[in-house]
């Protein structure tokens, strides 16, 4: 279902924890299904020895995934027009995410509603590890 | 990433939903759509993607040692990190869609980082087409090399 234009506000929230204690085989499934098989998601003994990281870390395309979620979740399926992120921080296994929504600007365009959302997804210690924005449909 | 044919299945969307802990009951339905990043994994029929094993070949994870790679050189295979990810929906994709993904170089520029060694960042555009030739996703993606900053004197 979309969003009604007319129920919305701009500065309007939505707040969804999208991961709590991110696993490793959460990457691991993440890595077979998405095709990025890079040993620094999954791989520990590469990643702290070969790689010098403390531990493997989220494919950036993990946590956008999962902050996406808190988006269609929001705006409803098959609705999205863009979606785009910057990966401010790296994910590790163990942290909790939290995605946060909120609407820029509901707008009319060649005679349809757009929402314009702003999305920043944070850690359990409030650092922000996405920032982007999505627009959707709206009815 | 490029693929000459990227065939949307629902297994796999599927999958994929799980590995993003999206329950969605769309994605696990009879008639599911991809979800938002889904099209990133047309990695899986790039037959050049440098992020999968080749069968018979070293790869860099570990095996009995820490990398299977003996040449310093390539070790630093994955020393590239995704700066930013943008997707535009044209269409949404379904099981059934046959996708054909190409890719070609966008801008490059270059930022000095916080360690005192240069960034630079170089991005590259993929155009998701579907059977009937029509534009379905445009993806941005950015990526980031750092270059070590000089030794100490």
């Amino acid at each position: 279902m979309a969003l009604k234009a007319s129920d919305i506000n701009v500065g309007d929230t939505y707040e969804e924890v999208v991961v709590e204690n991110l696993t490793r085989t959460q990457l691991v499934q993440y890595s077979g299904a998405s095709g990025d098989y890079n040993p620094l998601h999954t791989d520990e003994v590469y990643a702290t020895q070969v790689a010098g990281f403390p531990s493997v870390f989220a494919h950036g395309m993990c946590s956008m995934g999962m902050t996406g979620k808190a988006v269609t979740n929001y705006v409803g399926d098959g609705t999205l027009t863009k979606y785009g992120v910057r990966f401010s921080k790296q994910v590790w296994p163990g942290d909790t995410l939290t995605a946060t929504l909120t609407v820029d600007a509901v707008r009319e365009e060649d005679g349809g509603q757009l929402v314009d959302l702003s999305v920043v997804t944070v850690n359990q210690d409030g650092a922000v590890v996405i920032k982007g924005a999505a627009t959707a449909r709206a009815e | 990433m490029p693929a000459e044919k990227f065939p949307i299945e629902a297994g796999h969307i599927m999958l994929f939903a799980r590995s993003i802990a999206d329950k969605n009951p769309i994605y696990y339905g009879d008639d599911p759509i991809a979800p938002p990043t889904f099209a990133q994994s047309s990695a899986q029929f790039d037959p050049n993607y440098f992020l999968r094993p080749v069968i018979g070949k070293p790869w860099f994870g570990s095996g009995g040692t820490p990398t299977g790679i003996t040449d310093p050189g390539d070790k630093d295979i994955s020393s590239g990190l995704h700066a930013e990810q943008h997707f535009e929906y044209h269409r949404h994709i379904k099981p059934g869609d046959v996708l054909t993904a190409t890719s070609k170089p966008g801008e490059t520029w270059e930022k000095q980082g916080r360690s005192g060694g240069k960034l630079q960042f170089s991005e590259s555009i993929t155009e998701y087409r579907d059977q009937n030739g029509e534009l379905a996703i445009t993806a941005r993606s950015v990526g980031v090399k750092t270059e070590k900053p000089p030794a100490q004197g």
